[in-house]
């Protein structure tokens, strides 16, 4: 996924060929014989998914698009267990300038989903992480509960996420976050978030 | 009067034979209200969004008593397929018989009442109810039921038969259905309506798509309010600002989405019309430049929008415009009363779950190239467009939703009783009353708002006959 293009700006690097790894990177990834056990593997991983949740909760936005790859995707499946993105919409599905936007949209004042805004603490647990046919690169199982408080009282989502995390200048960068909702596929209300 | 449902050979139906009478509902429609007085000619009392016996009585007098809109044939396309929908609060298994007729069949057991059908889509020859073994085919009827020695009864009665709708009928793959014997056809329902939705299905390869999904979403406010909002022009730089801002953000000309809503909405040349029937059609396609790549030339950016245009452009040349098209928003608000809306590129469906609850659901749709003309660039116009169709429902729709969801708050205030929708109204010139019935006006006005209020009014005046249909 090398262009010579700003991600920011142009959206050059959602192709085809980055369909057909993704979804063979989210097939039948969680297998036992690729689990790896090691206790500072596992806390590694841990901590920046930590990290990610207090980012998130703190409406620390810039800082939480820093620990993404300058690629990326973050994708909320609508089907349990993901589906075909080529072939079916998605809850979200942002690359990186999608990512911005939604960020820009929260920070304008005017998105009013988010006027107030939700005060949000994230639970994340059950941490696994998996090797990959890639040196550099490593997938990541984690379990969340997300408290929403917003104007009337406070609910929770909960669900999986999928990270892949890919090696890039000594940093452990995430290149694609997937989010799966337990009722992805029921009628949510106002979900306008960062999950 | 014969309804033709599809798949129907063409038998002749023995529709009054099939049919139950059913009780007259609990409330009487004509005597809950003085509807005149909730319904006037510039404003609305707050009780149509508010009161349980009101909503109660829409779900016989509106879903119920006219066509509702269940789902679109893609959904269902082989024999035996089925999904599972509502039609007001009843749920219902929406399927392809084994013979390959759709019909709308109750989801409820003949027997004690329990749905017999609990996943959201499938295929299956049989629903064997989970509670007592009852099981029946797929047209409704009974086919056995345990231990049958234990019964008196003759089961070749219709009355063990499961209920469903009489009249389904589909316009162009758009399934509806209604429980009323005297409703017109669905074609006389829709009326000048289908010329709307005759060029949204045209400007798609062979007219065809397929529902791909949903962007499912759900408020705490009446249906209603989401009906009033799919014909408003006067809300969108107010509602969706941060989505205008947003989608702009980069642009080097501000003319992304609806941008043309900015400036003097009211001189420009978009429209909104009334179409009868409580449907309205608001066209904005007058403000988009009427050339090949018009469309993609306003969309906002999308995942893989600059590398899919320069590899359609590079493939198929000046062609390539018209495919991008495909990815891009058509701009129009096509809305069929009381639940059913063609925007964009979408299939928006509004089902009432209470007076205060509402779900929308915004289904995807794909385009069709069955016989491979489009040289499998549709593909990747798909993945385009699917990533395309995601943007409102994220940016632009949860912000209305949450408006929705603050006019029923502000409703509580019991004593200041009245919701305007009189913009427009009284001004010499402006609403347009034309030949055929239409009526058009400049798209901020809300006279789409009072013509609908109206056919609603009537409606929950009248006393419909709804009646049930079970195979003999």
């Amino acid at each position: 996924m090398q262009t010579a293009h700003d991600p920011t700006i142009t959206s050059y690097y959602v192709t085809d060929e980055l369909y057909r790894e993704l979804l063979a990177n989210f097939t039948n990834w969680q297998r036992e014989e690729l689990a790896i056990a090691a206790p500072e593997v596992r806390d590694h991983f841990r901590l920046l998914l930590e990290r990610e949740a207090r980012l998130l909760d703190e409406l620390r936005f810039d800082e939480w698009l820093a620990m993404y790859a300058p690629e990326c995707i973050y994708w909320v499946p609508g089907t349990p267990g993901g589906g075909d993105p080529r072939r079916e919409i998605a809850i979200s599905f942002d690359d990186r300038r999608r990512m911005e936007d939604r960020i820009y949209r929260l920070r304008t004042g005017y998105a009013w989903s988010q006027a107030p805004k939700s005060r949000t603490v994230r639970i994340i647990s059950n941490v696994e992480v998996f090797a990959t046919g890639e040196n550099a690169a490593r997938m990541v199982r984690s379990n969340f509960l997300i408290s929403e408080f917003r104007v009337d009282g406070t609910r929770f989502l909960s669900g999986w996420c999928g990270h892949r995390f890919v090696q890039i200048a000594d940093r452990w960068q995430i290149q694609v976050r997937q989010v799966n909702l337990i009722d992805c596929d029921r009628n949510l209300r106002n979900p306008s978030i960062v999950l | 009067m014969a309804a033709t449902a599809d798949g129907d050979s063409g038998a002749p139906w023995r529709l009054e034979a099939m049919l139950e009478k059913l009780n007259p509902p609990r409330i009487g429609g004509a005597d809950l209200y003085d509807w005149d007085e909730l319904v006037q000619e510039d404003r609305v009392h707050r009780l149509i969004y508010t009161d349980p016996a009101i909503f109660a009585l829409e779900m016989t007098n509106i879903f119920g008593a006219v066509w509702v809109y269940l789902g679109h044939e893609s959904q269902i396309p082989a024999k035996d397929d089925y999904i599972t929908v509502r039609l007001g609060l009843r749920p219902i298994i929406l399927l392809r018989d084994s013979h390959g007729k759709i019909r709308a069949l109750f989801n409820r057991c003949a027997h004690r009442g329990t749905t017999l059908c609990r996943k959201d889509k499938g295929s299956a020859r049989i629903f064997t109810c989970p509670y007592h073994g009852w099981s029946f085919l797929n047209t409704g009827k009974l086919r056995a039921v345990p231990w049958p020695d234990g019964y008196a009864c003759d089961f070749n009665d219709a009355k063990y038969n499961v209920a469903q709708v009489p009249r389904v009928d589909s316009y162009r793959g758009f399934i509806f259905a209604t429980l009323n014997l005297d409703a017109p056809s669905l074609i006389d329902y829709l009326g000048p309506i289908t010329k709307p939705i005759d060029e949204w299905l045209d400007r798609q390869p062979k007219g065809l798509i397929r529902v791909c999904e949903a962007n499912r979403l759900k408020y705490k406010g009446n249906w209603k309010l989401a009906y009033d909002n799919s014909g408003d022009g006067y809300h969108v730089v107010f509602s969706h600002r941060s989505l205008l801002e947003m989608e702009n953000r980069q642009a080097d000309v501000a003319n992304k989405g609806m941008s043309y809503y900015k400036g003097s909405p009211d001189t420009a040349p978009m429209y909104i019309a009334y179409m009868g029937n409580g449907h309205h059609f608001k066209d904005k396609r007058p403000n988009i430049q009427k050339r090949a790549g018009g469309l993609w030339a306003v969309e906002g950016p999308a995942p893989g929008s600059e590398h899919y245009a320069e590899a359609l452009r590079r493939r198929f040349g000046a062609k390539a415009e018209d495919i991008l098209d495909l990815a891009s928003s058509e701009p129009v608000n096509i809305n069929v009363f009381p639940n059913f809306s063609l925007l964009g590129n979408h299939i928006q469906v509004f089902e009432p779950i209470s007076v205060d609850e509402t779900d929308v659901t915004w289904y995807g749709t794909a385009v069709v190239d069955e016989d491979g003309t489009m040289q499998g660039a549709v593909d990747e116009i798909n993945a385009l467009r699917m990533r395309t169709q995601e943007q409102f429902p994220n940016f632009g729709e949860v912000d209305d939703l949450a408006n929705f969801e603050e006019i029923q708050r502000g409703l509580a205030c019991q004593e200041d009783e009245w919701v305007y929708m009189h913009r427009g109204l009284g001004i010499p010139g402006r609403v347009k009353r034309h030949e055929d019935g239409i009526i058009t006006a400049p798209a901020t006005d809300e006279v789409f708002m009072r013509e609908y209020i109206k056919e609603w009014k009537r409606l929950m005046k009248t006393a419909p006959k709804l009646v049930v249909q079970r195979e003999p």
